[in-house]
């Protein structure tokens, strides 16, 4: 079954595809500018030593942002892992 | 036809922009700003079958909005200087968000060549471009190159001349689709542009609908230069906000970004191959053990630390070749010039103060190199990755870093660089809390002040005590950025939205331009504020010099000292006057000089003069391992009243000499400001050297050493200096912390308030005088007091 998370949410190595990006003004175009918009499948890669921020997979290539920009980005998941 | 081409090259962080730039244009490159702001412009030139190209480096950029002063400069450069073509560097490794980019310059209709980098890196990932198939989709040239072994640039070069004498030069806008609504209203809105009168044509009517559609600040501004149309197109605007709004939960500026990489995608999906998807790459691989939990953090102060270590081996032997230099340099001009206030200048003035920077040229070079292979390497953003969460507590942002490290975060760097390296920062909040702080890690300059004072109070602990003042700099540093973001500079935290560039191995020619690049602005302040503050210093140390009273004070005074000397009855035997004084004392120095210089022949002519066994009495006196039975006392005595003689000239020649100092502008300065230091423990000539530490820090160990009186001190052979400092008994281990920790925090270097200004305003350099000023005074009254009344001020 499949469930729609907050990017956050998700474990190291996890992957999933964008659903949605609920924020506007810069951080919504910045992220938006890196290539995280609707249907791009994105995986986990690892997080800082402090567990923030975190690395993402995305579009051949790895993105950091820290975790409150990642609450703003909506995963659909595979449902196999509790969260 | 022979013209000159003019083209932009652009592309997004990490794409090999540099390196594509420094192919095509090799050495001959001019760095200025943008005008008006601080964004670097590089320019070069080439020729190129008969065609002279000249190629303007934009900044590295992902996108084309109004909200960051890169992305600003680099439209406002293509509208306004209206370049021939803009080549856009893509990564073929990473084409979607390479072409994020380009699909923006066709929005904007220029003539545009896509040079598509890196291909064998994409080949090597199993990532296959099919570059014809590519270009024909975008209808635009493609060119696929490696930069860094040169492949491609050629064909580059000839692809533009072919794109530039295409006489049609308009720019042609291309038609994106952005979904029903956002289409419908941009036909609406350009249309209404077209109408206008008002409006100048620089920018094509369908981009600057587009703009308005995203919110573009900038854009939205110019379009009310002529109210009427602009109150209706922002009509159209605050319709299709509201309706998207209404029916997708969405900006406009979302669905067009979403609708750019949807054509993207369509494009990608076409024309690159991949063998297998998705599975990690090396880099990846590095990074899951570079980045980790317990080995991250660990490795990566063994690899600051071997930066460390290697910056100091590697550069003693040149800092030598440097030292023996200036010497050279000094004796030259000591034997050309006769003996006066010109001498004086060009020695202790100009020699000196210049030298003393110029000297630490190979420590910052190594120090550059170093950091350009961390940069270059892509270990950087890792660093920045690893350190955002601890930098964000403290109100700065990840990409602090590079300032901090740079100017000194492992000791030795530069805060001028360091000042430039805060260019990164996007947040001017984020960025001027950053400039405000990097002067307070231990920069290069002022590691010859502890040393100094290391040699001379803590010489057991030297590493330990170097150890644990590059920690007390960066808790320094966060500490007063905590207090800064949260007084004066409150505001929110900036985004960490930023790439992980892949690893690579640095080219040579990059690291070596990087690394020049960064010396060379060390070099400048050598030669320009340091050479002119060496000058006023002296001048303030010079004049207005002892009054004749005090010359003949000092004169008669050794006079005596002389004729005591002579009236001896102990010397009489061998000095009858003043002219075997001056024998005696010739051959002294010849001897000195014959045993330092281990020459055999002049020690055996010196042996066979009169008044040698009474030097012979004073060395073996003076190295106090003599047998007595060699001497006969009649010798030995006299040798002892010659030796006490000449303590005693030495020591008045010293008194005069601070006299001297005291009667200048420096010391008159150094006396003031002792009411505000005494509670710090610093007399008028720790004060003294403290002001002419504001030219550039090492200038306060060679003050110091001219203010106790030793000629001249080598910031690199410090040895004398602590010795001198050591055995004065207003000196103290409490004392020199305090002072090592003044010279830590107070004021930056002048060079630096400059930087600082350029880089903010003058308000903000005036701050960050006033702020350290603050701090450091603050601190050492602390560690002083606490200290004395521990006791340890003894």
């Amino acid at each position: 079954m499949k469930r729609v998370i907050k990017m956050r949410q998700m474990s190291d190595n996890q992957e999933g595809v964008i659903r949605k990006i609920s924020t506007t003004g810069e951080i919504g175009r910045r992220i938006r500018e890196m290539g995280i918009v609707p249907d791009t499948p994105i995986q986990i890669q690892g997080r800082a030593p402090l567990k923030d921020p975190v690395a993402v997979k995305v579009r051949d290539y790895v993105l950091t942002l820290r975790n409150n920009e990642a609450d703003h980005i909506l995963v659909e998941v595979e449902e196999d892992e509790p969260a | 036809m022979k013209k000159k081409i003019v083209i932009a090259l652009s592309g997004n962080p990490n794409s090999g922009k540099t390196t594509v730039f420094n192919a095509i244009t090799g050495a001959r490159q001019q760095i200025a700003n943008y005008p008006g702001v601080t964004v670097e412009k590089k320019a070069g030139r080439v020729n190129h079958k008969g065609h002279e190209i000249e190629v303007v480096d934009l900044p590295g950029t992902y996108s084309l909005t109004a909200y960051s002063l890169e992305e600003i400069v680099a439209r406002d450069f293509l509208v306004n200087e209206r370049p021939d073509l803009v080549v856009d560097i893509v990564d073929a490794s990473n084409l979607d968000r390479n072409l994020y980019l380009a699909v923006q310059f066709k929005e904007l209709g220029i003539p545009l060549i896509i040079a598509l980098n890196m291909v064998d890196v994409a080949e090597s990932r199993d990532i296959i471009v099919d570059h014809e198939q590519l270009s024909a989709l975008l209808e635009i040239p493609v060119v696929p190159m490696v930069a860094r072994s040169n492949r491609g640039i050629q064909e580059l070069l000839d692809k533009v001349i072919e794109v530039a004498k295409d006489d049609d030069k308009k720019w042609q806008p291309a038609v994106i689709s952005y979904g029903m609504d956002i289409d419908q209203s941009l036909d609406e809105i350009e249309a209404i542009i077209e109408k206008s009168r008002v409006y100048d044509r620089k920018y094509p009517a369908r981009w600057r609908a587009l703009k308005c559609l995203e919110g573009d600040s900038q854009i939205r501004e110019l379009l009310k230069r002529d109210p009427d149309l602009g109150e209706k197109i922002d009509v159209i605007c605050r319709r299709i906000l509201k309706h998207i709004m209404d029916t997708l939960d969405e900006e406009p500026e979302g669905i067009i970004a979403d609708h750019r990489y949807g054509y993207i995608t369509g494009i990608t999906k076409k024309t690159v191959k991949r063998k297998i998807e998705s599975r990690l790459n090396l880099s990846d691989k590095i990074d899951k053990v570079l980045t980790s939990r317990i080995i991250g953090p660990a490795l990566m102060i063994v690899i600051l630390y071997g930066i460390y270590a290697f910056t100091f081996s590697a550069s003693e032997t040149p800092i030598k070749w440097f030292e023996a230099f200036f010497n050279i340099l000094k004796s030259a001009v000591s034997s050309v010039t006769p003996e006066g206030n010109l001498q004086s200048l060009l020695m202790s003035g100009i020699i000196d103060g210049v030298g003393g920077v110029l000297g630490f040229v190979p420590l910052i070079m190594f120090m550059f190199f170093a950091i350009a292979i961390m940069e270059d390497s892509g270990y950087m953003a890792r660093v920045a990755y690893m350190l955002d969460r601890v930098l964000r507590w403290f109100g700065l942002h990840g990409n602090s870093v590079m300032a901090l490290v740079v100017s000194g975060g492992i000791s030795g760097g530069c805060a001028v660089p360091g000042v430039m390296a805060a260019r990164t920062l996007r947040d001017p909040k984020e960025r001027i809390a950053t400039l405000l702080v990097v002067p307070f890690m231990n920069c290069g300059a002022k590691l010859p002040v502890y040393a100094v004072l290391i040699a001379a109070f803590f010489a057991e602990h030297k590493a330990r005590m170097l150890f644990f003042l590059t920690l007390l700099s960066w808790a320094f540093a966060l500490l007063a950025a905590k207090i800064i973001r949260s007084t004066v500079l409150r505001g929110p935290k900036t985004p960490f939205v930023m790439e992980l560039p892949p690893y690579r191995l640095p080219t040579i020619k990059g690291l070596l331009i990087h690394t020049w690049e960064r010396t060379w602005q060390y070099i400048k302040k050598a030669g320009t504020v340091i050479l002119g503050f060496s000058i006023i210093l002296w001048v303030m140390m010079t004049f207005p010099g002892p009054s004749d009273e005090q010359a003949k004070f000092y004169e008669d005074q050794q006079k005596k000292l002389t004729q005591s000397f002579l009236a001896s009855p102990d010397v009489r035997d061998w000095v009858k006057g003043e002219k075997d004084l001056a024998g005696l004392n010739g051959l002294y120095d010849s001897y000195m000089q014959a045993v330092k210089e281990n020459d055999m022949v002049s020690l055996s002519k010196l042996d066979k003069l009169p008044l040698f066994s009474v030097v012979k009495a004073a060395v073996f006196l003076e190295s106090e391992n003599f047998s007595k039975q060699e001497m006969d006392s009649a010798h030995l005595n006299a040798a002892a009243r010659y030796i006490s003689y000449k303590r005693d000239m030495i020591d008045m020649d010293v008194r005069e000499q601070q006299a001297a100092l005291k009667g200048t502008i420096a010391g008159w300065l150094g006396q003031r400001l002792e009411t505000i230091t005494r509670p710090l423990g610093f007399d008028y000539r720790t004060n003294i050297a403290l002001v002419g530490g504001f030219a550039a820090k090492e200038v306060v160990v060679s003050t110091l050493g001219t203010a106790y009186s030793l000629g001249e001190v080598d910031p690199d052979e410090p040895s004398s200096l602590s010795e001198r400092l050591k055995n004065n008994p207003d000196w103290n281990p409490l004392k020199a912390f305090t002072l090592i920790i003044f010279t830590m925090l107070y004021v930056p270097c002048i060079v630096t308030v400059i930087m600082i200004r350029k880089e903010s305003s003058w308000s903000w350099a005036g701050f960050s005088v006033a702020f350290n000023l603050v701090v450091a005074y603050l601190v050492s009254l602390a560690i002083s007091q606490v200290g004395t009344a521990l006791g340890l001020g003894v």
